[in-house]
């Protein structure tokens, strides 16, 4: 492909498709993460939820039919994707525990987590399929996709509602921007919501009227569990359909990213999640020019890190202009004195 | 009258083998207004917490309204009517005051949050009871007597019969000490009935129909308020006569060594913080800081001693400006700093006494020698000045932590006082001291001060100022709005206004 086709793309209906579809495994998880900071106990985890989740996802989705054959075919990734969030879960539970319950510190527990996931994941992968690379001997299954009807034909707006191929986007991407919506009426609009954010800013006043901080905390963490578990079987349930060794790639770390890039709230953290999914896309479109893979891999890192400097200057800038301003009211004021 | 709380033979043992309460009886009739005093460490803050379920008593039994009960939890005291108003504010800055309120027992409809009932509710409770707030005021952007009022009227919302107040005045104005106890009193008027927990006599007095004194996790006393004194109190309190009045000799007052001109703190959010602040301080004066807290008396000693780099101005010690190169450099022309927190800047709480005594001075010979630290001369050093300082402890090698708070704040003033300073900035000094430590600390000041030391003495406590500072300046919301020089007539009222701006000088009438 030459450079010429590359920029075009790049500028095209579909590559916004392609940013949805690489935004999806960054947007829930940092859905989660965002949950688990404002509660106070921020789950470091995310990438190793994630790695266990589309781990089993495959592994069940794939091996379904051998153990429990005769049921419906389309049941089988439905169930995979089940047994992939219930690990997920039971990741989170751990760190859970040993937080909560045992005092350990949540960084801690979540990294011993991450390091388990990422042994433990081609540890299995190799005793059941001998491979340490990837599942891509057994047959696995994706997700549903949804296909909106109608919008198929009309040029452009058909390639961003149904994906550059009018294939339709997998059934969790479409539940990736359902969740922003449903992040935000949870956090700003129920009573659950707002014990949680009153737990993370004040755990002490909140015990003072009677919240259960632990149980906040047990289900926040368990909420971020879920979000970074969905996250991982987008990943190899839908965006691919293989397990590939470490395929989570950072994800659950820029997920933590977009959460503080986004000011800590739901809509920041998606448009912050948009803009590494972006990222994410354009190494997808360059990768097909002969630029070393190394380089172009650098994208999405380049782009955290520049955006978080981006966003402290910014800070920064608005502060010293704050200063200004106030030294010229003092000014004038003095003047009129 | 009816008793509302009765506690019988309370013993509170902590685990860490500390004897809190030794056989406590203490019993609050309904309708009533009890002061509980003590000293800090004399048993007060656990039998309140025992009341209000934050911690069981060893042995020993409750009886509320008539009836033996076992408090486990806040949530069962609250459910049985029992309300209590912390000291350190228990509220979500970032939530509105009618979030607050609610917190916990929020209103709904259907499965999502009714805002409005929220607002109706703060509404109406602080009419009824007249504790003017603003309802969707964000908590942060509040002045700290609204904040507390909010604290009283989420009691009140939980159905509160009983309010406990723990030392509600330290942060207060007069004027907002005023209004607090109009408040008390239409409380009472109202049927509640209210435990007042302080250490400032005066408002014992004051407010109060009944006292409890505890000393060492004994009561020492149970008396009606009206027939006795303030100094009968303070016996009980200390256990022996204490002296109210700090010998002062006249001021030998010496050149200008501090200069400090046009000095701003704007914070990263873009609050202006300090505004413009100048005053000069003479060898041998004590300049007091007065203000209502967060008025920039936090920010302007973090600045001076070198903490925070300000956003404009500069200061001179001795005619060296000393701003904007990092604390050392401050330190070494001469200032001393005892914080306001304590706990998080003024010591090491897992560090033993003996390096908390030479952070300072620890790269400086005799405690260095070639780059390695010479631990004999560093556990000398802390002997002597444990000495010097009367700090009680078992040893230089004893952890920060598990010292009181007096003993403490000795170790900070010992390490400060022993750095020969020329300006010596001492933030909240007595703050959570008992008065035979706060003695102490007074006596102190004032003595560097006639060794003829520059003292920049901020506090809360008004009487303090005026019975230690040659002049005050007042600070409201950063800037320095009257300067006065001591004197008898100059009373707390009268600062109070001015703290709170209702009244400022013109910059001819600064004395």
């Amino acid at each position: 492909m030459t450079f010429e086709t590359v920029l075009a793309s790049i500028f095209s209906a579909a590559f916004i498709a392609t940013i949805i579809r690489a935004s999806t495994p960054i947007i829930l998880p940092a859905m989660g993460g965002l949950i688990s900071e404002l509660a106070g106990v921020i789950n470091i985890a995310l990438e190793g939820i994630m790695l266990t989740a589309a781990f089993f996802g495959v592994v069940v989705g794939a091996l379904g039919p051998e153990w429990l054959p005769g049921l419906p075919v389309w049941v089988y990734p439905w169930l995979g994707a089940l047994v992939g969030v219930l690990a997920g879960l039971i990741l989170t539970l751990i760190i859970a525990f040993f937080h909560l319950e045992l005092g350990a510190d949540v960084i801690l527990a979540a990294l011993a987590i991450n390091i388990l996931a990422s042994g433990g994941t081609v540890f299995i992968m190799f005793a059941l399929t001998g491979d340490k690379g990837s599942t891509s001997t057994l047959a696995s299954p994706a997700m549903p996709s949804i296909i909106i009807p109608f919008v198929g034909s009309i040029p452009v707006v058909g390639q961003i509602f149904n994906g550059e191929n009018l294939t339709g986007y997998n059934i969790i991407t479409y539940a990736a921007f359902l969740s922003v919506a449903l992040v935000w009426l949870f956090l700003y609009r129920t009573r659950l919501g707002t014990h949680l954010r009153a737990v993370g800013e004040n755990p002490v006043a909140a015990a003072s009227v009677g919240i259960d901080v632990k149980r906040v905390q047990y289900i926040a963490l368990l909420m971020s569990g879920f979000l970074a578990a969905l996250g991982g079987i987008n990943l190899s349930m839908g965006y691919l359909t293989l397990f590939q060794t470490n395929m989570t790639a950072g994800r659950g770390y820029i997920a933590l990213a977009a959460v503080f890039l986004g000011n800590r709230n739901p809509l920041g953290t998606l448009i912050a999640a948009l803009i590494f999914g972006a990222a994410g896309a354009l190494e997808a479109q360059l990768g097909t020019l002969n630029i070393p893979s190394q380089l172009i891999t650098m994208i999405p890192p380049i782009v955290t890190i520049a955006a978080l400097v981006i966003y402290n200057v910014r800070r920064q800038a608005q502060m010293a202009a704050n200063a200004r301003k106030f030294q010229e009211k003092m000014e004038s004021e003095h003047k009129v004195v | 009258m009816p008793q509302l709380v009765d506690m019988r033979n309370i013993i509170k043992v902590y685990p860490n083998g500390v004897v809190a309460n030794r056989d406590v009886n203490f019993s609050v009739e309904r309708g009533e207004i009890h002061a509980l005093v003590g000293e800090n460490g004399a048993g007060k803050s656990t039998l309140m917490k025992i009341v209000y379920g934050l911690e069981q008593p060893t042995s020993g039994s409750i009886i509320f309204n008539g009836r033996p009960v076992k408090l486990q939890s806040p949530h069962q005291a609250i459910d049985f009517g029992i309300g209590m108003v912390h000291q350190n504010f228990m509220l979500i800055p970032s939530f509105t005051i009618a979030q607050n309120i609610v917190l916990g027992h929020e209103p709904v409809k259907g499965r999502l949050l009714d805002t409005k009932a929220a607002i109706r509710i703060t509404e109406q409770l602080a009419q009824e009871y007249g504790l003017d707030v603003d309802p969707t005021a964000k908590v942060e952007a509040t002045p700290v007597g609204m904040r507390q009022r909010v604290e009283i009227l989420k009691t009140l919302y939980r159905g509160a019969d009983l309010l406990i107040l723990d030392e509600p005045t330290a942060v207060l104005t007069p004027q907002e000490t005023d209004d607090l106890f109009d408040a008390v009193r239409r409380l009472v008027a109202q049927g509640k009935t209210v435990i007042f927990i302080t250490h400032k006599l005066i408002e014992v007095k004051e407010i109060s129909d009944r006292v409890t004194v505890m000393r060492h996790g004994e009561v020492t006393g149970r008396v009606q308020t009206a027939e006795v004194s303030e100094e009968d109190i303070a016996r009980m309190m200390v256990g022996r006569d204490v002296l109210f009045r700090i010998e002062k000799p006249r001021q030998q007052r010496g050149e200008v060594v501090v200069q400090v001109k046009g000095l701003s703190y704007v914070s990263p959010t873009g609050r202006p913080l300090l505004r413009d602040v100048s005053f000069q301080i003479h060898r041998g004066e004590i300049l007091g800081i007065a203000g209502v807290e967060g008025n920039g008396q936090t920010q302007l000693a973090e600045v001076l001693s070198g903490l925070q780099p300000p956003t404009t101005g500069e200061a001179t010690i001795g005619g060296q400006s000393v701003l904007g190169r990092g604390p050392r450099h401050v330190r070494q022309a001469g200032v001393a700093h005892i914080p306001e927190d304590r706990l998080t800047n003024g010591v090491a709480l897992e560090a033993d006494i003996a390096d908390n005594l030479v952070v300072d001075r620890y790269y400086r010979s005799p405690f260095a020698r070639r780059g390695a630290m010479s631990l004999r001369q560093v556990r000398r050093h802390a002997e002597q000045l444990m000495q010097k300082f009367d700090i009680r402890a078992a040893g230089a090698e004893a952890l920060m932590g598990s010292l009181s708070g007096g003993n403490m704040q000795k170790v900070i003033i010992a390490r400060e006082f022993s750095a020969d300073p020329v300006l010596l900035i001492a933030a909240q000094p007595t703050r959570g001291v008992d008065i035979g430590a706060s003695e102490f600390v007074r006596r102190q000041l004032v003595e560097e001060r006639n060794k003829g030391k520059a003292v920049l003495l901020i506090s809360a406590d008004l009487a303090e100022l005026l019975t230690l500072a040659d002049r005050i300046a007042v600070l409201y919301k950063g800037e320095i709005v009257a300067l006065f020089r001591s004197r008898p007539d100059l009373s707390e009222e009268e600062l109070g206004l001015y703290m709170l701006g209702l009244k400022r000088q013109l910059p001819e009438q600064r004395e």
